[in-house]
């Protein structure tokens, strides 16, 4: 693939690059708060990459993509609370639970299509939701605290907050990386041929249903990761993170950014937050303007954010 | 005589009260070109779509080079070697007709659990593409997006893809179906090579295209064979004269 430089190119790599640096701002500022905010941002944009990837590529729209943010995360927390610390353990943890969720959901939502994918995929996160609320072990609603953030030996140290951010960055890029080269491989192309035309596909020897699932599957797992770093960033986790709402916003975010481009996920959840961050200093309404927002970038920007940048480079 | 490369057994399809299918049998020798015609609502193409298996069958049997296929799914008989053409154009829009040429050769070379390497820089699947596409006249045209071909590029790409599944039997849905004079032509022409290579089913409205092409007909109404034949033989069986010339007759024969 050859690099162009065009406009949504040219913001992409100012973002990337500022990702890059700004812990060094916030050095320099003693700006604490920029970073925490941004490290928060960056497992989100993890999330909604893993989100897009079923959503953009896929044409598959799960509405249950929170549940495996909370599995990644009370991995860490009910191991850290059992006295397993160590990240190595954790995380594979995190990794094969959200895998095999993702397997089961996956091999019983997409039976389904359209509308009745998307209420099956929410009803399991639900379940996922009041499961995790009846584990009173683990502290039931009102969540678990973990005291320790896991532990990688000497390698690194997730304590600290400039360590815990390139850790989470060094995640994003690499996640995206590995989407990147999967949309590009012969498993991608089938997967987006099946998204574009199933019958067709099905006609000329795939069985869609098995690379719809597989995909389903890697993007659970990835998934599964930001949860598990998104546990480590609060040192909490609880119930509300898996709620459906929060599925929702996941969709916002590539929405916003734009479905189905590589980058847009990022853009998207930078966007979100930022907004949000920004809008709730000033009104607890909040949402009455990411609400009529999200619905002019619906109606007007099918692409989202990429999609606009892109338009800049044709006309 | 050798055995027929596929045979159909009292085939049944019903939609409701409707008997799309009504029993029919057939018979596709290996090399023949053998068309199916028959009035709008024959059950053409609910035929084909019971022979590649995108349509299940109420009661009968399909047999393909020997083996029973009747319960298989579409994408197992396009691994045996059956590739159809669809009436309406179906392809990957969002694609390049190199695309979608290539991912129907990828679907013969193994599985596609393949996660790394990039598709479009593998050259078998590449030159195998580019071969398939200028069989059917669209060499120059590999890096167009499906949406920006024409209507007669597009039935000339369907036939591409199926030919990239190096078929044994080709199933053809009006494959000249809303296609300009001089397009039905290049159509027919086209046909006359692939012929000589595979076997066809061909699915056709162009009574002109069918009986300059075919070596056998099969004459569909009401979701029955009426008559099945050479193309003289067709040509004076009273029977298809009537289907043809008065539906009336028939509709109250067979009603």
């Amino acid at each position: 693939m050859k690099l162009q430089i065009n406009t949504s190119n040219v913001v992409v790599a100012l973002v990337a690059a500022g990702l890059v640096v700004l812990p060094l701002y916030s050095q320099l500022t003693g700006n604490i708060f920029i970073l925490t905010l941004f490290t928060r941002i960056i497992i989100f944009a993890l999330a909604a990459a893993s989100l897009n990837l079923i959503m953009g590529y896929g044409g598959m729209m799960s509405f249950g993509h929170a549940a495996y943010l909370g599995i990644g995360g009370y991995a860490v927390g009910i191991l850290a609370f059992e006295g397993i610390g160590s990240g190595f353990i954790q995380w594979p943890v995190a990794l094969v639970a959200s895998a095999l969720y993702a397997l089961v959901i996956g091999a019983l939502s997409l039976r389904t299509r359209g509308v009745y994918f998307i209420m099956i995929t929410l009803a399991f996160a639900q379940m996922a939701y009041y499961i995790a609320s009846g584990m009173s072990r683990y502290g039931g609603d009102d969540g678990l605290t973990i005291y320790k953030r896991s532990n990688f030996g000497g390698l690194i140290d997730l304590s600290n907050r400039v360590q815990f951010y390139y850790l989470c960055l060094g995640c994003l890029f690499g996640g995206i990386y590995l989407i990147w080269r999967i949309i590009n491989s012969r498993f991608g192309l089938v997967v987006q041929g099946i998204r574009s035309n199933e019958q067709r596909m099905q006609a000329i020897g795939y069985h869609a249903n098995r690379y719809r699932l597989v995909c389903f599957v890697i993007s659970g797992t990835i998934c599964g990761l930001a949860g598990a770093l998104l546990a480590n960033n609060t040192d909490f986790i609880s119930p509300a993170g898996m709620y459906w709402t929060r599925s929702g916003e996941l969709m916002v975010m590539v929405v916003f950014g734009g479905m189905g481009s590589l980058f847009g996920p990022v853009i998207g959840t930078i966007f979100f937050l930022l907004l949000e961050e920004l809008l709730s200093q000033f009104t607890e309404y909040w949402a009455l303007i990411m609400g009529p927002l999200l619905l002019l970038i619906v109606l007007f920007a099918r692409g989202g954010i990429m999609g606009l940048l892109g338009r800049f480079n044709r006309g | 005589m050798a055995d027929p490369l596929l045979r159909v057994e009292n085939l049944v399809r019903r939609f409701g009260g409707i008997l799309a299918t009504d029993n029919l049998s057939l018979d596709v020798m290996p090399g023949e070109l053998h068309a199916i015609i028959g009035p709008n609502g024959a059950g053409k193409t609910t035929l084909i779509s019971q022979l590649t298996g995108q349509l299940m069958p109420n009661s009968g049997t399909i047999v393909f080079g020997g083996r029973d296929v009747t319960a298989l799914p579409s994408y197992r008989r396009s691994r045996l070697g059956l590739a159809r053409s669809f009436q309406i154009t179906s392809l990957l829009p969002d694609f390049t007709a190199a695309d979608n040429v290539a991912l129907a050769a990828q679907a013969h070379d193994g599985h596609s659990f393949r996660f790394w390497g990039n598709a479009r820089k593998e050259k078998p699947l590449r030159d195998a593409a580019q071969a398939a596409l200028t069989r059917v006249g669209l060499g120059a045209r590999a890096d167009v997006p499906v949406s920006e071909l024409s209507h007669g590029e597009q039935r000339e790409l369907e036939l591409a893809v199926a030919l990239a599944t190096k078929p044994q039997l080709l199933l053809l849905d009006e494959p000249m179906a809303g296609l300009g004079v001089t397009e039905s032509a290049r159509m027919v022409a086209l046909l006359k090579e692939l012929r000589k290579e595979v076997t066809i089913v061909l699915v056709e409205h162009d009574m002109e295209a069918v009986f300059a092409l075919a070596d056998r007909i099969t004459v569909l109404v009401y979701g029955r064979v009426i008559a099945s034949g050479d193309p003289d033989a067709i040509r004076h069986n009273d029977e298809v004269k009537r289907a043809y010339l008065g539906d009336q007759h028939v509709v109250v024969a067979h009603g």
